[in-house]
């Protein structure tokens, strides 16, 4: 029993053939089946997370969080399904109906689709497609896309905001994650996730820690969580591209940034943090399962920190941030290792891991005198705005755009 | 199993749409999604050819490469000029646009 | 009874299509714009049944996540053209239909005399990876080295054209 999931398959599958189906239907059921119990299963993870979210969430705020329903009140969210279900469902007047109710179905569709490709243990991943590390960058992509027709379809101008704000920030922060991708697919000598599991002897946030430190960072900006939270902003927006959507509507958008968190914390643990390896992962795959969900709920309990305890950014501090900083040093830092990469073929696996680490510690390095000198500039410009020159011009624009 | 023939039936008829399209939208807008739409019929051409005739050779596919180039950098471009046309005259429709006739 | 492929292609060609209809006739740009995406969409499930699964994810990074956003901006940008109440369509869309269908009807003429149409896939032989024949073909100097550089100023030019073209000079 130490493989369940691989053994009910065969099951099935004998059951299917036994029936007279031919092998190329059958492939087609099994897929299909295979959609179903995947969809559903990180579905009823996903009811679980409200939980988890608002009980972490009271922690940070020196609260007690939902406690009244069941053992540590772990049937809230429940109680919250039944909520959002029995709310009144409105639709604005001037709204594009079609697109309006797709946008959410669509918000929640794309994280879901994530889970097509993460190896959540060495036998149970949905597709070990030769492009994975692609892949999560094109449903991204179509992730953005719902945003886009939420906030037109609610014809508000809050909405339509929100998705512009979020729509600009996903498109750039997109950039420097891509590229921070990147790093382990060179490492890995794979685009495919289930290889750059596999080759994980070493986990990867030892010879790139920098890339993982940028993939969080554009993680949380395409999560769109504080600091980056500009798209929702209550004090500014209000909600952001959901404003008009109410009860089980808001309640998909909701599960689908719940989900979305966790995702990325599965592509962390997945692409930095070895997935589903530990002890005993690969003779009993049922475990690396265990493993891959400590891993993946430890990142999401990291992006929750990250998001509970930072003040939201201006969206010119946002921007500049993203193209001046992570996007030139990611690059930096990529063409480095590859070039490290071709010219340590053939030494043992410690030294390349030792240069490696050497090589992002110097970049560290660097970056922390270039960031303290710059810092430094910005501070003098406050204390004393006499003594530094500054373009008048370009900084009332710029803080024109931001109000 | 799919023969070659459908792959390249179906492409003729994304490229008349498109054709369709850039013939009688008046939107500038709408008559860069025709060629879009053109343009994707040509790469499912090109990769058809590629798989079904001469998968050794990687001809097909590197086309296709280039015509993703050729298709994101003139929605680029064309982008920018309505963006810029409307600014100047207020309007994206392909018949007004008619300055350089003169 | 036809194999699951088959099954597959029919439905996504039908539908690919009859999104491609809605994008040159609907009125409404914005929703053109999203009937766009469902086109390119299928377009790349089209890529993975000829097992070229790099295309179709790309197809989905490039014309999904660039194009039609891009085009969604451009469109709403110019929003008073977008609620037009006048004809989208141009007054001689008839001679556009004619010539479509003309060029359509000689296509599939050809096709069918042509003796190669009917011809099936072959599997690829083992260890045959087509991403990585691509890879090297795209940077091997004797192989596609100097389109792919060529391509890629073309993509600088037009990076570097659209800024100055859009500058807004005010």
């Amino acid at each position: 029993m130490a493989d369940p999931v691989t053994f009910i398959g065969q099951w099935l599958e004998s059951i299917l053939a036994g029936w007279g189906l031919s092998s190329e239907w059958i492939s087609v059921i099994m897929a299909a089946l295979g959609v179903v119990v995947l969809a559903a299963a990180v579905l009823l993870v996903d009811i679980f997370l409200v939980w988890v979210e608002r009980k972490v969430v009271a922690r940070f705020q020196d609260r007690l969080g939902p406690n009244r329903l069941g053992p540590f009140g772990l049937f809230q969210p429940i109680a919250d399904v039944i909520k959002l279900l029995l709310k009144e469902d409105i639709t604005p007047q001037g709204a594009d109906k079609f697109v309006y109710n797709l946008a959410p179905i669509l918000a929640l569709a794309t994280v879901i689709l994530l889970w097509a490709v993460i190896p959540i243990a060495v036998t149970v991943v949905g597709s070990t497609i030769n492009v994975g590390a692609l892949y999560i960058v094109a449903v991204g992509a179509i992730g953005t896309l719902g945003i886009i027709m939420a906030g037109w379809a609610s014809n508000n101008k809050y909405a339509l905001l929100g998705a512009f704000r979020m729509v600009a920030q996903m498109i750039s922060y997109e950039v420097p994650m891509v590229i921070a991708i990147l790093i382990p697919v060179i490492l890995a000598k794979s685009m495919s996730l289930a290889d750059i599991v596999q080759s994980q002897s070493v986990w990867y946030i030892v010879l790139a820690p920098i890339a993982a430190v940028v993939f969080l960072i554009g993680a949380q900006a395409e999560l769109g969580r504080a600091p980056f939270d500009l798209s929702e902003a209550e004090s500014e927006i209000v909600a952001g591209f959901h404003i008009e959507y109410t009860g089980m509507k808001f309640g998909l958008f909701y599960a689908g940034e719940l989900l979305h968190a966790l995702t990325f914390g599965g592509l962390f643990a997945t692409f930095f943090l070895g997935g589903w390896r530990g002890w005993g992962a690969e003779t009993y795959p049922i475990l690396g399962i265990g493993y891959f969900f400590i891993k993946a709920m430890f990142m999401y309990w990291v992006i929750m920190w990250i998001k509970y305890s930072f003040p939201r950014v201006r969206i010119d501090q946002m921007l500049n941030f993203c193209w001046k900083f992570l996007t030139p040093l990611i690059l930096t830092v990529l063409s480095i290792t590859a070039i490290l990469d071709k010219l340590m073929s053939g030494v043992p696996y410690w030294v390349y891991v030792l240069v490696m680490l050497f090589s992002n510690l110097v970049i560290l390095y660097f970056v922390y005198q270039a960031v303290g000198r710059y810092a430094r500039k910005e501070r003098q410009k406050v204390a004393d705005p006499e003594k530094v020159k500054v373009n008048f011009r370009v900084r009332s624009s710029t803080s024109s755009q931001a109000s | 199993m799919i023969p070659l023939s459908w792959y390249l039936i179906f492409a003729a008829a994304l490229f008349c749409i498109g054709l369709f399209g850039v013939l009688s939208r008046r939107n500038a807008v709408a008559i860069l999604m025709g060629v879009e739409l053109m343009l994707n019929a040509v790469n499912i051409n090109l990769l058809a050819f590629w798989r079904y005739l001469s998968f050794e050779q990687m001809a097909g596919q590197v086309f296709a490469v280039i015509v993703f180039a050729v298709a994101a950098s003139e929605v680029a471009v064309g982008l920018a000029l309505v963006i810029s046309v409307y600014r100047r005259r207020q309007s994206i429709v392909a018949d007004d646009i008619n300055l350089l006739k003169y | 009874m036809m194999s699951p492929l088959q099954v597959i292609f029919i439905l996504v060609s039908t539908i690919t299509l009859g999104a491609a209809l809605m994008v040159v006739t609907t009125r409404n740009m914005v929703r053109a714009a999203l009937w766009l995406v469902s086109t390119l969409f299928g377009v790349a499930i089209l890529f993975v049944l000829l097992e070229a699964g790099f295309f179709a994810v790309a197809q989905v990074i490039i014309y999904i996540g660039a194009i039609a956003i891009l085009m969604i901006f451009a469109i709403m940008l110019t929003r008073r053209i977008a609620h037009d109440p006048g004809p989208q369509i141009d007054s001689t869309w008839p001679i556009a239909a004619v010539i479509a269908l003309g060029v359509f009807s000689l296509v599939v003429f050809f096709i069918q005399r042509w003796g190669k149409a009917a011809s099936q896939v072959e599997s690829f032989p083992a260890g045959f990876d087509p991403l990585r024949e691509l890879g090297v073909a795209l940077v091997s100097a004797n192989q596609y080295l100097i389109p792919f550089e060529i391509a890629s100023i073309l993509l600088l030019a037009a990076l570097i054209g659209a800024i100055i073209i859009a500058w807004d000079k005010k």
